[in-house]
């Protein structure tokens, strides 16, 4: 049975998590869509890790593709735009335009040294959530742009209305997030193996004795910018539906950024199942277990004059770093390495 | 012209208060090849203190003419102690972080102090936010406002002398040091070859600590500078100004001493003049997109090294 649940961790937790919302009925509330969200974050992660994980190129502006995929996605459906596509045709143009916003910043900048493409990836990141906030006739400014329709609207399967299902029940959003998500893990696996996905370990590793066996590093670079980018617009195009608004253009920051990259990194770069368990720890620690904590504490009455001293979210971002700097000493290959680089973090020398 | 001018030496004193932060990045990078994420928030640390030690001081009460009631010698007098002792501060909390924190990783991977870095700036936040409060506060003025150039185009108070005042005797001594100790050339080998100067003796370990504390005190002395000259703090000022400062040693070079002054400049002439000319609330994108492009056509920063990729 331990072996059964090792070797496929990932039949049993989809069996699991479509299960779910038959049996727990507080799906079909608020925690369903928190689920949801847990979901997309766990595809945004996944689109960084073939660019930091597979690939060894430090990204610090994720979001901004992430960014880009929902306001493509508003753009592409809302009433205020004359375009209103369907949901699906929106969400491949908006995958398809973010890969070629991903190449057009990779291709002058991948010739750059692993901290300045940091930086460049960062820079990208700002301008992305200036422009975003500052074009209010094209993005809404704070406001954001909405209604994002639901996907499926206007489609009548029989008699139900796929989109008036989507609106009212999360639990539809669930599943679609869950099946993308399992779309997009296949996906990851299929690369890893593939020649491409073998590529970019190979230009992780050594750049140079790849680009000797005749390997391209920068058209290799490339595809793992564009792929990034496509996987975290997937994301975005997600998010957008499932919050039926792009949201501000906060939410598509620095600090998003960051939260995801840590999540790859305590995870386990270039691992699947760490990277998902890295989201789910963090987001689970903001979404989840903070909140029970605070009420936790109010109901103990430890707290009767609301001290930011004594509540738990006082000290979430104490412990958030806390937590970031303790896996780093004691398990810098993550939490569940990819088996590659657990062997090179352990190599013997000899 | 008078308009230029004037952005061009608002910009010129914000670019040097940038570089001071900047200097910190780039020692730090130089020695060990970390970027400090940190950095931005130690500096929000020191300008807590230095608010602590106003009131402490019993600077800034009872303002008389813009000076405080300790008049202008005690108020230059206390400026200066803020400024020793926010940077002994800043230097020391980043030495003990080095310690407990980056030290343990030297030989672990690449990210793996990068993402401690972030950690540790997620644990000051936190610091500052207890200590702060979450609204921001505003740093009480304590120089008066009159302008001290005779024309009445430009404007030139003692706040922007402040700047200078401080900043460019700290560099001057940071060059000198750098460049005519032995513990300042034995920074220089480590830089160049951490194992080589192992090799001849140099305490490798005693050299980093004495980068940290630097590039800390550096910090110290721009957190009371920022306050005086900004007059605004709060616990999330380390993120904006770290990643202006990171800008400005990336663009001049990350490593390069000069190259974080030169950088740190030209940042914020780019902030002043897009701030004038295009609109504030676009400094940001223009800030960035110029440094995107400059890295296109100088991928080693304006005064960096040319090097290759590591193999």
């Amino acid at each position: 049975m331990r072996g059964f649940l090792r070797e496929r961790w990932d039949l049993v937790a989809l069996g699991v998590l479509a299960l779910a919302p038959l049996v727990v009925p507080a799906l079909g509330g608020a925690l369903g869509g928190q689920v949801t969200t847990l979901f997309i974050y766990c595809i945004l992660a996944l689109g960084l890790n073939v660019m930091v994980g597979y690939t060894g190129l430090v990204h610090l502006g994720i979001a901004a593709f992430f960014g880009i995929g929902a306001y493509l996605m508003a753009i592409l459906t809302v009433p205020m735009y004359p375009f209103q596509l369907g949901w699906l045709p929106a969400a491949v143009i908006s995958v398809l335009a973010a890969a070629g916003i991903g190449l057009a910043l990779g291709a002058p900048t991948l010739r750059l040294r692993g901290d300045y493409l940091a930086i460049v990836t960062l820079g990208f990141g700002e301008v992305v959530k200036v422009t975003l906030r500052n074009l209010e006739q094209i993005t809404g400014g704070m406001k954001g742009l909405n209604p994002v329709p639901p996907p499926g609207a206007g489609v009548k399967l029989g008699t139900l209305d796929l989109g008036l299902a989507f609106a009212i029940d999360p639990r539809w959003f669930y599943y679609l997030a869950l099946a993308a998500l399992a779309g997009v893990v296949v996906a990851m696996r299929r690369l890893e193996h593939s020649r491409l996905g073998r590529a970019w370990v190979a230009v992780r590793e050594d750049e140079l004795a790849a680009s000797s066996m005749g390997i391209s590093a920068t058209r290799v670079k490339l595809s793992a910018f564009a792929m990034s980018s496509a996987v975290a617009a997937l994301a975005g195009c997600l998010y957008a539906g499932s919050l039926s608004t792009t949201a501000d253009p906060n939410a598509y920051d620095f600090n998003r950024s960051i939260m995801v990259l840590c999540a790859v990194i305590l995870g386990g770069l270039g691992s699947i199942p760490g990277t998902l368990l890295g989201v789910a720890i963090l987001v689970g620690f903001d979404t989840v277990l903070a909140p029970w904590a605070d009420s936790w504490i109010q109901q103990m009455n430890i707290n009767p004059s609301g001290s930011s001293l004594l509540s738990f979210s006082g000290w979430r971002l104490a412990i958030f770093g806390a937590a970031l700097v303790l896996v780093m000493r004691y398990r810098p290959e993550g939490l569940v390495p990819s088996r590659r680089l657990a062997a090179e973090l352990h190599e013997v020398h000899p | 012209m008078q308009f230029f001018l004037q952005q061009c030496l608002i910009g010129l004193t914000n670019g040097a208060l940038i570089a001071l932060v900047a200097l910190g990045y780039t020692m730090v990078y130089g020695i060990i090849g970390l970027i400090n994420f940190a950095h931005g928030d130690l500096i929000m640390l020191g300008a807590c203190l230095a608010l602590s030690l106003v009131a402490v001081l019993g600077l800034g009460v009872a303002d008389v003419g813009g000076m405080a009631a300790v008049g202008p010698a005690g108020t230059w007098l206390g400026i200066a102690l803020l400024v020793g002792l926010c940077g002994l501060f800043c230097g020391g909390l980043n030495v003990a972080v080095d310690r407990l924190v980056y030290k343990p990783l030297r030989a672990a991977p690449k990210l793996a102090p990068l993402v401690s870095a972030i950690g540790v700036s997620f644990i000051f936040m936190n610091v500052g936010l207890f200590w702060l409060g979450p609204a921001d506060r505003s740093f009480p003025e304590l120089l008066p406002a009159a302008n001290l150039l005779p024309d009445d185009g430009l404007q030139f108070t003692w706040k922007d002398l402040l700047v200078l005042v401080v900043v460019v005797p700290l560099m001057a001594a940071l060059s000198l040091f750098v460049r005519s100790t032995r513990l300042g050339k034995a920074m220089r080998a480590v830089s160049q070859d951490p194992t080589a100067a192992a090799l001849v003796g140099i305490d490798v370990d005693r050299v980093i600590a004495a980068t940290f504390f630097i590039g800390g005190f550096l910090g110290g002395a721009a957190s009371v500078i920022y306050g005086l000259y900004i007059n605004t703090i709060g616990f999330q000022m380390g993120f904006q100004n770290g990643l202006y400062a990171f800008t400005a040693a990336v663009l001049g070079g990350i490593g390069s001493i000069p190259g974080a002054v030169v950088g740190g400049l030209v940042i914020g002439l780019m902030r002043s003049l897009s701030s004038a000319y295009v609109g504030e609330r676009w400094t940001g994108a223009i800030v960035f997109a110029i440094l995107i492009v400059i890295l296109v056509f100088r991928p080693e920063g304006l005064l960096g090294r040319r090097t290759k990729e590591k193999v």
